[in-house]
C-alpha cells in the first residue's frame, strides 16, 4: 500500500486520493495568445525529476500540493496551497512554512534517476 | 545433439545458427541514410517497409533493450478498428487489413486469430455511443454491428449478464476484432527487414540527437561502455514510453505525459471465451489466449509515473471488475503480471509525422493503443522517409494539431479497450 502524507488528514492509503495535474499558473486570460493556451493546456512537465501536483482527498474535499518524482514514486513534501507563492504570493508569509510538514525528512534523501 | 550442446555449454562463444531468422551483430557503421531510434514493432516495421517498398536499405535500427523488449512484448494484442472518429476508423481498419497477410508475407506464422470484438454497454448513454460508433465504422472500412442482450447471450454464454447491478444492455460487436502473437510480430518485420540489407543494433541506446541549423545530422548512442557517434541522413524515433526524454535531447516538447499500464494473466484453463470482451463502465477487459490463459487488462495507472513497478491496488481493482463479469474466474491464480510505460496523448491519438526538427520523424504518443498499428504506421512511416511528405492517412496525427486546436478525440473509443 502506498501512503500520501496529507497535510490535512494525515498520512492515508494513495487509493484515496485523486491526481488533479501538474501546478502551473493560468495565462493572462484577457492578453494571452492561442499558442500560449495550447501550451498550458497540453504541454505538462514530462520529465524524469521531481514534479509539483496537484492532488484531491476525496473523501474530505481537500486540495493540496504534493512534490513527487517520477521515477521513484518517492512524495517529497506536501503542503496546504495558500504556502505556495507562486499561486499565492501575498498568503506566504514565512519561509519556515513548509518546513514543518510531515515529509520534510524525505526532500534531505538523495534521488537518484 | 547432445554433443553439440555439450560442446557449446564448455565455450564461451554463442552458437550462431546458419540459417537463424536474425544475422549475427555486426559494428556500426559511421552513417547511415536512415537511422530508427527503438527496436520495437513500429521501429522494425518502419524499417522492413523501406526495404520492402522503397529500396532503401542502408538503414540501422538502434535498440537499447533487445527486439521488441518494450511495449511490443506488454501489450494484450487487442486489434480492432471499431474507433469514434472518421480519421481514426479509416486509420486502424487499414492495419487490421494489413494484419490478415502477414504471416504469409513474413513466412513466419503470427498466429492472427480472428474471434470478434465485444465491447458492453450498461447505460443508455453508452448504447447511443455505440451507435454512432457502429455507423461511422461500416462507413469507414470496418465490421460493427449493435447487438441485443440475447446475441450476447449467445456469443458469451459464460458472461455474467448482471454484473454488480448493472445490467448488460447491448453489445458493439466489432467482427474484425482479431488477436496474434505480439512478439511474432516483431520478429517477422526484423527479420524480413535484415534479409533486406537492415541492420538491427540491439543493447545500443541512443543518449544524444545531433542537431545542426535546426535539421538532424545524426545520434550518439552507447553500447555498454563504447560511445559511438553515427551520422545519418533522416533519424525516426519510435520510444513508446520514452518519446518525451528523446525529444528533449532533439530539443523539443511533445504533449504527452507517461503513465504506467499493468496487465495480468491467469493459469491456463480450457477454452471457454472465443471473442475478446470489454467493459468501459467496468474499466476492464478479459480474453482467453490460444494457450488457454486468461488475460485480464485495463486503464493506465491513476497518477504519471516512469517505473514499471506493479501494484496490488490496481490488481485488486481491475479483477474485482473481472469477477463481477465473469464470476467463475475468481478461483484462479494469476500466474504473471506485468507493466509497461505508456505515452499518453489528452485526445487518445497518436502522433506522427513531422517535428520542429528537419529529417527527424516522430512515431509516438501511443499510449495503450498502439500494438494494432504496427503495421500501418510502419508503412506509412516508411513512405515518409522515403518521400518526405506525410501520407494522407497520418495528416490527421501531426504534432502540430494541438496547438490549432484539432485534436482527433478517441477517449471514449479508446479507455478501457486500448
Ligand atoms: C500492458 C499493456 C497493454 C497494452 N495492450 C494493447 C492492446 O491490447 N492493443 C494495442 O493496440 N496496444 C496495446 N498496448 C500499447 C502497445 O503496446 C504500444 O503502443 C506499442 O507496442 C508501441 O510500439 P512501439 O514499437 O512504438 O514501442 P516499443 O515496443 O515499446 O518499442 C520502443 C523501443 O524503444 C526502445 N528505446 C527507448 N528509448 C531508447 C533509446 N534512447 N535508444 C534506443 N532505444 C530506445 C525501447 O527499449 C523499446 O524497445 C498496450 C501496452 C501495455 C503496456
Amino acid at each position: 500500500m502506498k501512503i500520501m502524507p496529507c497535510p490535512l488528514n494525515g498520512p492515508r492509503n494513495i487509493s484515496e486520493f485523486v491526481y488533479g495535474g501538474e501546478v502551473t499558473s493560468l495565462p493572462d486570460v484577457e492578453t494571452a495568445p492561442d499558442k500560449e493556451w495550447a501550451e498550458h493546456t497540453f504541454y505538462a512537465y514530462n520529465g524524469t525529476g521531481v514534479a509539483k501536483e496537484w492532488w484531491y482527498h476525496v473523501a474530505s474535499g481537500y486540495w493540496f500540493i504534493a512534490e513527487r518524482h517520477r521515477v521513484t514514486d518517492q512524495i517529497l513534501r506536501t503542503y496546504d496551497p495558500s504556502e505556495d507563492r507562486t499561486l499565492f504570493p501575498a498568503a506566504a508569509t514565512t519561509d519556515a512554512a513548509a518546513a514543518t510538514q510531515p515529509s520534510a525528512e524525505a526532500v534531505k534523501e538523495e534521488i537518484t534517476e | 545433439m547432445p554433443f553439440g550442446l555439450l560442446k557449446y555449454g564448455l565455450s564461451n562463444n554463442y552458437p550462431f545458427e546458419k540459417d537463424a531468422d536474425l544475422p549475427p551483430p555486426t559494428a556500426l557503421k559511421k552513417r547511415y541514410d536512415v537511422v530508427i531510434i527503438g527496436g520495437g514493432g513500429h521501429g522494425v516495421a518502419t524499417a522492413y517497409y523501406l526495404a520492402k517498398y522503397h529500396g532503401i536499405t542502408n538503414v540501422a535500427i538502434l535498440e537499447k533493450g533487445y527486439l521488441g523488449g518494450g511495449n511490443t512484448a506488454r501489450n494484450t494484442a487487442v486489434i480492432r478498428s471499431n474507433y469514434l472518429t472518421s480519421d481514426g476508423v479509416k486509420f486502424y481498419a487499414e492495419s487490421v487489413k494489413l494484419f490478415r497477410d502477414l504471416s504469409n508475407e513474413f513466412d513466419f506464422n503470427i498466429m492472427y486469430s480472428k474471434r470478434g470484438q465485444l465491447t458492453l454497454a450498461h447505460t443508455d448513454a453508452a448504447i447511443r455511443g455505440f451507435r454512432q460508433r457502429t455507423e461511422v465504422n461500416k462507413h469507414f472500412g470496418g465490421k460493427t454491428e449493435l447487438i441485443d442482450p440475447q446475441q450476447i447471450r449467445e456469443l458469451v454464454p459464460t458472461l455474467n449478464m448482471n454484473p454488480g447491478h448493472q445490467p448488460v444492455l447491448g453489445g458493439l460487436w466489432h467482427i474484425d476484432g482479431a488477436t496474434a502473437r505480439h512478439d511474432a510480430v516483431a520478429w517477422g518485420y526484423a527479420k524480413g527487414a535484415t534479409q533486406r540489407g537492415v541492420e538491427l543494433h540491439q543493447l545500443t541506446e541512443v543518449t544524444d540527437v545531433i542537431v545542426e541549423n535546426g535539421k538532424v545530422k545524426g545520434v550518439k548512442a552507447k553500447q555498454g561502455s563504447a560511445e559511438h557517434t553515427i551520422e545519418c541522413g533522416i533519424a525516426v524515433q519510435a520510444v513508446a514510453g520514452h518519446s518525451s526524454l528523446l525529444a528533449e535531447k532533439a530539443g523539443f516538447r511533445l504533449p504527452i505525459v507517461t503513465y504506467p499500464l499493468q496487465a495480468m494473466v491467469t493459469q491456463p484453463v480450457k477454452p471457454f471465451l472465443d471473442p475478446l470482451v470489454s467493459s468501459p463502465a467496468f474499466h476492464c477487459y478479459v480474453q482467453q489466449t490460444g494457450r488457454g490463459e486468461l488475460v485480464f487488462g485495463g486503464g493506465s495507472d491513476p497518477y504519471p509515473l516512469y517505473n514499471s513497478r506493479s501494484t496490488l491496488e490496481l490488481k485488486e481493482q481491475l479483477l474485482a471488475h473481472a469477477v463481477e463479469l465473469f464470476p467463475f474466474v475468481a478461483n484462479l491464480k494469476l500466474m504473471r503480471q506485468w507493466t509497461g510505460l505508456t505515452d499518453m496523448t489528452s485526445d487518445y491519438s497518436p502522433i506522427m509525422g513531422l517535428s520542429p526538427v528537419e529529417n527527424y520523424y516522430l512515431d509516438a504518443g501511443w499510449g495503450t493503443w498502439g500494438f494494432k498499428s504496427t503495421p500501418i504506421c510502419g508503412k506509412t512511416m516508411a513512405e515518409l522517409v522515403a518521400t518526405g511528405k506525410v501520407p494522407e492517412l497520418i495528416k490527421p496525427f501531426g504534432a502540430d494539431r494541438f496547438s490549432e486546436f484539432r485534436q482527433v478525440n478517441e477517449m471514449g473509443a479508446t479507455a478501457a479497450s486500448h
